[in-house]
């Protein structure tokens, strides 16, 4: 079995997708839609990438992250931001969060893939 | 291959598209089926006499076949290819630019995909030109941000989606029929956000109530803001079912979400009882909260719901602040949908949940009309102890019985 991606995104029908493509690139992939237990979700799951929408219900992204990386087991862990602002403040905001990467909607499926592969070589 | 290179193609869709045999024409043309194939495979020139015989017979204008009906079409085409920086928008999936020298070929072989490629195009464009527009207004309009969020969301489902069924060759039955059906659910609300966000955009250039606040606002006032069926019981999400005026469904969810706070203030105060107390103490939120042992939020709320008390107004906020239904009072400017000013009372409440608020108010430029405001702000639904609770303010205005000399007036502004 492949490394762990977890997908923390609201929209089930992009969490599906991007869940798809990943797992058939050999990734095993777990998704969740809330933020509110997210924390929770992650220390269950221990990917080896995290993909965290910012929008979600119950607690935004950002926070999330903040935790995260407040948060010795997770430092490092490699984190994908997803948004549907790309405003550079909003950018800029991630990266001062711990994000590893700042991606925008709609992205690719291709984009995805090579930012996980980078990040978590298999 | 040039356009007028395709006359046989042409002549052969046209020709299956009418469902006549290959034979059946050759030899209704006076020329040989093999011959005729020739012609549909563009291995023989075609023109005089002949084409106009064959676009007599296949009941079209000779000029159709020779020069075809996609000359408008290869000319939007190339505008696509110049327009589009394939690069830019896809700089990973190494995709070789648009074969322009080609585009005749692509047109006449396949005006379907032709016209849907001018088509997105031409949509993209339309979007980029609203999404520059809207940047600026972005940060400052929440409604409007949530409503863009909407159409990033599903515009990346819908391309997510489709790129595993045009890349992914494998794939299982059930996931294409699933698939397919994520594509069709998110279309069906890619059209009504899209339709929503440009009715919104529009909106400002309208005195008409097009918003789906505005919506909300006047399906309420068209019940004269007292919903009987929930009086008695009846779930909101009946009520929206049928509720007339509703056009999106951000405008249904709105409503569905001020119904079931309609509803748990209902069960919690029934309007007979309350009307009881108002008989015995008058309109005193604070009394009859105490009175009829409910939170002084629902007695806020429900006074809008008793007769002879149309004239109040009710704003009701989330935590931020943001304004999710308003009952409107004359002479008084309520927030719309975006967030409440700093200076309302309802920021007071919600950063002191326990304790509620009556200030007397003023509009600036209106200080001559005084109201009363009564706010109270508490859990909007079940506390937990590992969760912040999701507080909500309530905000009753009206007209102060007597005019003060303005000394603890508060100014309140709209921006």
């Amino acid at each position: 079995m492949g490394k762990r991606v977890l997908v923390i995104e609201d929209e089930p029908n992009i969490s599906e997708a991007v869940s798809f493509f990943l797992s058939r690139d050999g990734w095993n992939v777990f998704t969740h839609s809330k933020g509110n237990d997210a924390l929770e979700t992650v220390a269950h799951r221990a990917p080896d990438v995290l993909i965290l929408d910012v929008m979600l219900p119950g607690r935004s992204g950002m926070e999330i992250l903040r935790d995260l990386r407040a948060d010795s087991r997770w430092q490092k862990l490699p984190v994908i931001m997803l948004t549907a602002r790309g405003h550079s403040r909003d950018r800029a905001e991630a990266e001062a969060a711990g994000a590893s990467k700042f991606m925008t909607k709609p992205f690719s499926n291709a984009e995805i893939l090579e930012a996980v592969r980078a990040l978590a070589p298999q | 291959m040039a356009r007028d290179q395709l006359t046989g193609t042409r002549i052969r869709e046209r020709r299956v598209t009418l469902g006549i045999k290959q034979g059946t024409l050759a030899s209704d043309a006076g020329i040989s089926a093999s011959y005729l194939n020739l012609i549909e495979h563009n291995r023989r020139r075609i023109g005089g006499k002949l084409l106009v015989e064959i676009a007599r017979l296949l009941d079209v204008e000779p000029a159709v076949l020779a020069e075809g009906a996609e000359a408008q079409l290869v000319s939007d085409l190339r505008a696509a290819a110049q327009d589009l920086d394939v690069v830019a928008i896809m700089p990973t999936a190494k995709t070789p630019p648009a074969e322009t020298d080609r585009t005749v070929e692509f047109a006449g072989r396949f005006p379907g995909w032709a016209a849907l490629t001018v088509a997105q195009a031409q949509q993209l464009a339309k979007l980029e030109h609203t999404v520059a527009a809207l940047t600026e207004r972005l940060t400052h309009d929440p409604q409007l941000a949530s409503a863009l969020h909407e159409v990033l969301s599903t515009a990346t489902a819908i391309r997510s989606t489709a790129t595993i069924l045009v890349e992914d060759r494998d794939i299982s039955p059930e996931w294409l029929a699933r698939f397919h059906r994520n594509i069709n659910e998110e279309a069906a609300r890619l059209s009504e956000s899209s339709t929503e966000l440009v009715r919104y955009l529009e909106a400002e250039a309208d005195t008409g109530p097009l918003t789906p606040h505005d919506e909300v606002e006047r399906f309420m006032a068209s019940q004269g803001h007292r919903i009987a069926s929930i009086e008695e019981g009846e779930a909101p999400e009946a009520v929206v079912s049928t509720a007339q005026g509703m056009s999106s469904q951000t405008a249904r969810d709105f409503l569905l979400r001020y119904l079931k706070r309609y509803a748990r203030d209902a069960r919690r105060l029934p309007l007979k009882d309350l009307e009881a107390f108002l008989c015995d103490l008058g309109p005193e939120p604070d009394a009859i909260s105490a009175r009829a042992d409910v939170p002084l939020d629902t007695v806020l709320h429900r006074l809008t719901h008793c007769s002879g008390q149309e004239a109040l107004g009710l704003v009701l906020t989330d935590a931020s602040g943001t304004v999710y239904y308003r009952k409107p009072i004359n002479s008084f400017s309520l927030p719309q949908g975006g967030p409440a000013t700093m200076l309302w009372p309802v920021f007071a409440v919600l950063s002191s949940p326990g304790q509620p608020l009556r200030r007397r108010v003023s509009q600036v430029g209106r200080r001559d009309l005084e109201f009363d405001c009564f706010a109270a702000a508490a859990p909007s639904g079940p506390v937990g102890f590992d969760a912040p609770p999701r507080l909500e303010a309530t905000a009753l205005i009206r007209a102060a019985p007597t005019t003060s000399d303005g000394a603890d007036v508060w100014p309140v502004a709209l921006v």
